[in-house]
């Protein structure tokens, strides 16, 4: 799988891939990714912002700024820079209802 | 079983703070509860990746690998030896009359105190620059933080920008992970931070590593910066647009900005149990108030970058003092604190030293252009706040109100400190005068659904 992601592995390459699905299509990631890392592997950005024209990839990567909230195909948000990646799980970088 | 007539101690933050205060407690033979939101202790500074990545403490902190080693097996021996109960990846969002409200992976539950020590730490202060809401831009701790916890770079090509010790240090740690750093600019001209030097010659060994680590940066690092611009297109970060020092443009391709001026305290928590606070001067923002030791009142304590900005070795002598404070308070012996107080003393001179050489960038805030967003949460420009203010008067909370900056998700972490600039200087008052915005519970976002299954 080409990654044409955002994010440098410039460290931590050997690990266990983890498999899971964006917006439909299957990508894989390494186990200990946050979701934040495991999604920008493979694309630029996380979300639409709900009030601009812009794309949002996160902020602070602690918890603070609340910018990497992110869908799931079933399921509650996940804010996506402090929550583990997972296999099998289903993410979206729009929700279809919102924005 | 629990000794239930001993008080209960509850310790916020698992940093070098709350850590140095649990080992404290434990040693006068307490029992604290120590809440923090990452999986393992070691707050920001001394983050810790997951247990399986391979990277050396040296590789991961660098000249501070000891201290964090230290820090990680004493709380890990303390957790181990059932010294004390920690309750990992769990959130303090409220606190109320004796009692926090603890979202923790299980839903929120309550978790009484006796007395309260709040370490919360600080979060990057940022400035709004035009274009910084796309994608691609972080605050440096960010960086720092993706580095460190994840062993990556956020970007292909990336420019820092900013001042303060972070820039530096961030600057060249990226470039010895092997990161493309193309430039690093620092708003502060070279003149500003000489006037810092005294101060910063306090910390000597400190002060010159962060020569050191600057030399290391060679051609990228730019002082006296104007950053003008982040441009962008639909993917995010394409450039940044910045003056020199002698008034020359630039523009530098990057696809990832790292911003910050510093540290902005997380007081929240502080607010809400009551802490009187007062605008600091120094570090342009508001702090809670607190004796030497940390005491606040009422049974709360603060240690740490969340009371004052002294740095993580000074998180470890605040932690220590806030907890002997509190011992203290409650009729147990207490370590002597003496040779904590003089190192306090050293960390206060050293940080108003950092405050001197690497200023808020006013100035530039208070020049923003007008379609410059604020608050990145809900995209509110600099004209309505601006006009906010003009229809509402210039009290923070009015802006916020009616602007909504400070209404979104991050409830003014990232907007207030500008936000009020943009007042004050609209005003014509000093940004003191314009105040801060009133703290609401629930300090992070919360489910519904957590709350169902409390208690």
């Amino acid at each position: 799988m080409i990654a044409a992601g955002r994010i440098v592995r410039l460290a931590e390459r050997d690990r266990a891939e983890v498999h899971f699905s964006l917006d439909g299509q299957m990508r894989s990631a390494l186990a200990g990714d946050t979701v934040l890392t495991a999604m920008l592997a493979s694309v630029q950005a996380l979300r639409r912002s709900e009030f601009g024209d812009e794309s949002r990839a996160g902020f602070c990567l602690m918890g603070a700024c609340q910018d990497c909230w992110v869908w799931q195909e079933e399921g509650p948000r996940i804010r996506a820079c402090s929550t583990p990646v997972a296999e099998g799980m289903r993410l979206l970088t729009t929700s279809g209802i919102w924005p | 079983m629990k000794d239930t007539s001993r008080p209960e101690i509850v310790i916020v933050g698992g940093g070098p703070a709350g850590i140095r205060a649990a080992a404290t407690l434990v040693e006068a033979g307490l029992h604290p509860v120590v809440i923090d939101e990452g999986s393992a202790a070691g707050g920001q500074i001394y983050r810790r990746p997951p247990a399986w990545f391979a990277r050396t403490p040296e590789q991961l902190y660098g000249s501070e690998a000891a201290k964090a080693r230290a820090l990680h097996a004493l709380f890990d021996g303390l957790v181990r030896e059932r010294r004390l109960t920690h309750y990992a990846r769990s959130s303090v969002i409220a606190v109320h009359d004796g009692r926090l409200h603890v979202l923790g992976d299980e839903g929120v539950q309550p978790i009484s105190y006796d007395r309260l020590i709040l370490a919360t730490g600080a979060s990057d202060r940022v400035a709004p620059v035009p274009g910084w809401q796309n994608a691609g831009v972080y605050s440096l701790g960010a960086a720092q933080i993706a580095l460190k916890a994840q062993g990556v770079a956020l970007g292909h090509r990336i420019v820092l920008m900013g001042s303060g010790p972070l820039l530096t240090l961030v600057g060249a740690q990226l470039v010895e992970a092997g990161a493309d750093v193309a430039a690093v600019l620092d708003t502060s001209p070279w003149r500003q931070q000489m006037r810092g030097f005294r101060e910063l010659a306090t910390r000597p060994v400190v002060a010159l590593r962060g020569l050191t680590l600057r030399a290391r940066l060679g051609r990228r690092y730019h002082s006296g910066v104007t950053p003008v611009r982040i441009e962008a297109d639909g993917s995010g970060v394409t450039a940044v647009c910045w003056r020199d020092a002698n008034g020359c443009e630039h523009r530098t391709p990057c696809d990832m900005v790292g911003m910050g001026w510093h540290l902005r305290a997380e007081t929240h928590l502080a607010d809400l149990a009551g802490c009187a606070f007062g605008y600091d001067e120094q570090w342009r923002q508001w702090l809670p108030k607190t004796d030497a030791m940390g005491r606040a009142g009422n049974g709360v304590y603060l240690a740490g970058d969340g009371m004052r900005l002294l740095g993580a070795d000074g998180a470890e002598v605040a932690g220590r003092l806030a907890a002997a404070a509190c011992l203290s308070d409650l009729g147990y012996p207490v370590p002597n604190s003496g040779a904590d107080l003089r190192a306090r003393e050293r960390f206060e001179r050293f940080a108003r030293g950092l405050a001197t050489a690497f200023p808020w960038p006013a100035a530039m805030v208070r020049a923003l252009p007008d379609d410059t967003i604020v608050c990145r949460c809900e995209n509110v420009t600099a004209a309505a706040v601006c006009e906010g203010a003009e229809s509402g008067g210039s009290e923070a909370n009015r802006v916020k109100s009616l602007s909504r900056a400070g209404m979104g998700r991050c409830q003014g972490r990232y907007c207030q400190l500008a936000a009020v600039e943009l007042v004050a200087a609209r005003a014509g008052c000093p940004t003191a005068a314009v105040g801060r915005f009133r703290g609401q519970a629930p300090v992070r976002p919360a489910p519904v659904g957590a709350f169902l299954r409390e208690e």
